[in-house]
């Protein structure tokens, strides 16, 4: 470790002049190592799901190049070959200037093991920047460089710069509009510095802790539950460094960012920077994706909106925000309502109703069809009559005459639905087995990786789908092919919250509820911290002794007997202060 | 033609990291890239001027389908589409000056068989009519009539001459090269005048600065053009006293820019919010604008809010004035698909998007956004509500526009993009 820190300070002696030379470098995760998107991600990889009609990486890549990185590594572990052979064929493999370089794994199963593989390859030279191939943005990375690199240059220690974005703190605003959980950040309003990141809080409790030093070694702190944050990281080199000396890092907030702010021994800090006017997110779920979709639509994203990535000629912006592309085959009676986007090659019938939809390339649509905030990918055939309303249809779909989509479901490649067939809501419908491994989405994320075990199970399910067909021909009507997964008894309860359908109103409600009881409990405080056990029985003790954080304390309870029993051993022997801070430190 | 290629990109490159700021320099670029892509052109020995219409129009068309992402990509497109139109233009009219002459050579070759290039300048001592035969067939040089007049043409000069009684080897070869070299270097010198005129446009309108602005007046103007600064400046050098209202520009406000340039420089100012208007225009002598593009009809392609501004000039009569470098003229009617396209920007330069994300929120209700935000960038200003345009040639009224347009630019070179769109 120490020599390790040596390292680091010699290089940033020689910093000024190296960042100079180096050109500006990103590291690219096209893999999201989580479940969230099957049973699509089972057949295709995450990055390269159309987003309003463009696969998601190139939205990320547009950006990239355009805020002046010369040198993008995508790393890609599930379904690496689609992810590469896409690249080769793209426009991205010819740019001047903007190099894009893969790097393959077949058993990374995390974004820590994926950093830890480029750090073994050498390719960093200097910052770089830290992003997922499902994010999309328009801000300009100048300022928030240059503010990470003059915090450099005064504290070698601050090697990480985290963007984040100001979302409205409604109460239930999070959560409906990224799916995603409530995040708290505690930051210093002067330095910017992070000092506190909890994305996992628990309404249950009604209440985070936080540690105590963080209070005393600033001379003020903001808690922030309206911050969004937009997975864009600037790092330094030591990040990669950190990760392979840290081998049990995994998650990148979870592990990572939590374990650099508890540690503090290497005193590493991560700071923030705000973005105001540019916007950020990044789609980690179903509910993301209807929402960032939606904001490109409106375009949020400019100038990464579909007119301008597809080029001015091939798709137009009409009144309304309606998208179309030049050669769509409107029937007269089809009605297209606001913010609706129709792909090249399709074909559209009488009085299909069609609003706040993106509708892909090549497909067929007909008579009396209602479509509301659907995502309709490539080649779907919608026979007459279908009603489509909140569902993802993935490339090569056939849903048969009079078939229904309930709000929710996702259909992936090539299922079809047979006629008058109602599929339920929520349902995930594909014509790959669920895996049968009851797991929790937690384990999933680490203990699978999506490439290996997907791709074993899709190898043998091949072999079983023809005997299976007449099975499963009852489960999706007379004609149909496909199985709907069962939901996870734990997890039904999340299904709504991560749909592309709206949340329902029932559950809106309660919502609500639970935030109201909250607030009450939280403005009984007066400062919006609320105190913990810890913090309390600290607040009478003498103040620069230790604390240990909150997470720890169910198994520690032996720790704190420890603590406590130095803690008296000190006040009995005299010991002065900053001795007994290092022997509790060390105890831990 | 690697080198030409390496340019190609690297301007393409340049256009898409924002290197080249406002039409003028992209026009000016345009043109150099152009020069340097004629100069590179290897010259066939029939039918030159096609060879490098064609390569002018290859480049042109990767320029254009290229489509920089996050320049304000549609006026860029217009700047640079007048530009590959203006060279295209320029080698017709020089090879037609060339073969022009030629044909003079030709008729004259009994007595003067040597003195093809000296000739070209006498040329209005010529019969008319062979001018307008030698016309007509290189006007249109793209089409299969030229090319098989082309051949019969240019074997006839060798079998003339001969018919002189010279040594026909030699002068033909040496027919050949003066007369490529000649194309070529005679494009390349009219080129280099583009390239001067477009870079000393801005002089040049605003010489006429004086004749415009009298003392005392009332300029109103909206938003910020480089050419009205100095049209304004120019004039406050002449020292004529009088006041500017600069109208901000919402929403990204670059008439503060224009009115902090102006104080700086010794102007009068006030600013007042777009809203306002209306309520100042009766106090105003003149309006003084910048535009985007100059349509063929006369009718102007501006920042948005200016129609609102013309409308509020035609109500209490005051004269409406565009400023626009020649540049600027484009030989499309605003009907054409390409222009009626506007550019809608990010609705985050109206509002702040963390002020307003729990109106996006399509996680509750009905699922879909009630809130809709619009942002064009452009306004289209009909020519009946301008007075007069102000031109480096000078000033010219909305309906002489098409004349100076039919001046600068062929007919053959206006459909550049549709070629482009139906080629692919």
């Amino acid at each position: 470790m120490g020599a390790q820190k040596k390292g680091a300070t010699a290089r940033v002696s020689e910093d000024p002049e190296e960042l100079a030379r180096h050109p500006l470098q990103a590291i690219l995760l096209a893999d999201s190592f989580t479940t969230k998107f099957r049973p699509i991600t089972l057949e295709r990889p995450k990055v390269l799901l159309p987003l309003v009609n463009i696969p998601m990486i190139n939205y990320t890549l547009a950006w990239l190049e355009s805020a002046g990185v010369e040198e993008v590594f995508v790393f890609c572990c599930a379904h690496s070959k689609q992810v590469i052979d896409y690249l080769e064929s793209s426009e991205w493999s010819s740019q001047p200037n903007f190099s894009v370089t893969t790097i393959e794994s077949h058993n990374s199963i995390s974004a820590g093991d994926a950093l830890r593989l480029i750090y073994e390859r050498n390719v960093i030279h200097g910052d770089f920047v830290l992003i997922s191939g499902d994010t999309v943005s328009n801000m300009s990375l100048t300022q928030a460089l240059q503010e990470h690199k003059d915090r450099r240059k005064k504290d070698a220690n601050a090697i990480m710069t985290m963007v984040v974005k100001q979302s409205k703190p409604s109460p239930i605003t999070q959560q409906s509009r990224l799916g995603t959980d409530e995040l708290f950040m505690a930051i210093n309003p002067v330095t910017k510095q992070l000092l506190y990141y909890e994305d996992k809080a628990e309404y249950s409790k009604g209440f985070i802790s936080l540690d105590k030093t963080l209070i005393a070694d600033n001379p003020s702190v903001i808690l922030h539950n309206d911050k969004q944050d937009c997975y864009i990281d600037i790092c330094s080199q030591e990040v990669l460094s950190l990760f392979t000396d840290n081998f049990d890092y995994q998650h990148l907030r979870r592990h990572f960012v939590k374990g650099l702010l508890v540690d503090d021994i290497m005193g590493y800090k991560i700071f923030t920077h705000e973005i105001h006017s540019s916007y950020a997110a990044r789609i980690d779920n179903f509910r993301s994706y209807d929402t960032i979709s939606k904001d490109i639509i409106q375009r949020w994203t400019y100038p990464f909106v579909p007119d301008v990535l597809c080029g001015s000629s091939a798709i137009k912006v009409e009144r309304q925000g309606t998208y179309r592309a030049s050669d769509v085959t409107l029937s007269r009676s089809a009605q297209l309502g606001s913010f609706t986007f129709i792909g090249q090659g399709t074909k559209i019938g009488n009085d299909t109703k069609i609003s706040h939809s993106v509708i892909g390339e090549r497909c067929t649509i007909g008579s009396n069809v209602t479509i509301e905030g659907s995502y309709i990918w490539n080649n779907v055939t919608i026979e007459d009559g279908c009603q489509l309303r909140n569902a993802i249809v993935c490339d090569g779909v056939i849903l048969k005459s009079g078939a229904v989509l309930q709000p929710g479901v996702i259909l992936s490649f090539k299922v079809v639905v047979g006629q008058e067939f109602v599929v339920p809501a929520y349902s995930k419908v594909s014509l790959l087995q669920q895996p049968t491994q009851q797991d929790s989405d937690e384990e999933l994320e680490y203990a699978d990786s999506t490439s290996g075990t997907g791709e074993l199970r899709s190898d043998k399910l091949n072999g079983d789908i023809a005997p299976d067909l007449s099975e499963t021909a009852s489960e999706l009507g007379t004609g149909g092919v496909g199985y709907i997964w069962t939901v996870f008894e734990g997890a039904y309860d999340e299904e709504w919250r991560h749909s592309v359908a709206p949340i329902p109103t029932d559950k809106l409600v309660k919502l609500m509820l639970d935030k109201d009881e909250d607030e009450e409990l939280l403005t009984q405080d007066g400062n919006v911290i609320s105190a913990s056990r810890e913090l309390k029985a600290d607040s009478d003790g003498n103040g620069s002794e230790d604390d240990d954080n909150e997470d720890s304390r169910d198994d520690y309870v032996s720790f704190e007997k420890e603590v406590e029993a130095t803690f008296l051993r000190a006040v009995h022997e005299n010991v002065k202060v900053d001795l007994a801070v290092l022997e509790v430190n060390a105890l831990r | 033609m690697p080198d030409t290629q390496a340019l190609v990109n690297d301007f393409l490159n340049k256009l898409k990291k924002r290197k080249i700021e406002g039409s003028q320099a992209t026009a000016k670029q345009t043109a150099e890239l152009l020069r340097s892509v004629i100069s590179q052109t290897r010259m066939p020995y029939t039918n030159q001027a096609a060879a490098l219409i064609h390569s002018v129009k290859a480049v042109g068309e990767r320029l254009i389908a290229a489509n920089p992402v996050g320049c304000m990509h549609v006026m860029a497109e217009l700047a640079v589409g007048n530009v590959v139109r203006r060279v295209l233009h320029i080698i017709r009219e020089e090879d037609l000056s060339l073969t022009t002459a030629a044909m003079a050579g030709l008729n004259l070759s009994a007595e003067s068989d040597d003195e093809d290039d000296t000739d070209r300048d006498n040329h209005p001592a010529l019969s008319a009519a062979a001018i307008a035969a030698a016309s007509r067939s290189t006007l249109r040089p793209p089409s299969l009539q030229t090319l098989l007049e082309d051949v019969p043409d240019s074997a006839a000069v060798p079998h003339t001459s001969s018919s002189g009684g010279d040594s026909e080897g030699k002068s033909k070869s040496a027919d050949k090269s003066s007369r490529s070299r000649k194309l070529k270097h005679d494009v390349i010198e009219a080129v280099n005048e583009l390239i001067q005129d477009i870079s000393t446009c801005h002089e040049l309108i605003a010489e006429q600065a004086v004749e415009h602005i009298h003392q005392n007046e009332v300029i109103l103007t909206l938003g910020s053009s480089r050419t009205v600064l100095e049209f304004l400046c120019a004039a406050k050098e002449k020292k004529r006293s009088f006041r500017v209202f600069v109208a901000e520009g919402a929403p990204r406000y670059q008439g503060h820019l224009l009115a902090k340039e102006l104080v700086t420089r010794g102007l009068q100012t006030t600013l007042i919010t777009d809203s306002a208007v209306f309520a100042m225009i009766s106090r105003v002598n003149m309006v003084i604008v910048g535009a985007h593009a100059v349509m063929a009809n006369g009718g102007v392609i501006a920042p948005v809010g200016l129609n609102m501004v013309a409308l509020a000039a035609q109500k209490h009569a005051v004269p409406f004035v565009v400023l626009a470098g020649s540049h600027k003229l484009c030989p499309l009617y605003p009907h054409h698909p390409e222009v009626l396209l506007n550019e809608l920007r990010s609705p985050s330069e109206l509002l702040d998007f963390g002020e307003f994300s729990d109106c996006l929120d399509f996680g509750s209700g009905i699922g879909a956004p009630l809130l809709h935000v619009v942002n064009p960038t452009f306004d289209y200003v009909p020519p009946k509500l301008v007075s007069l345009f102000i031109t480096d040639t000078g000033g010219h009224n909305p309906s002489y526009m098409y004349r100076l347009i039919a001046d600068y630019y062929s007919a053959d070179d206006l459909v550049l993009e549709r070629r482009t769109t139906s080629g692919n």
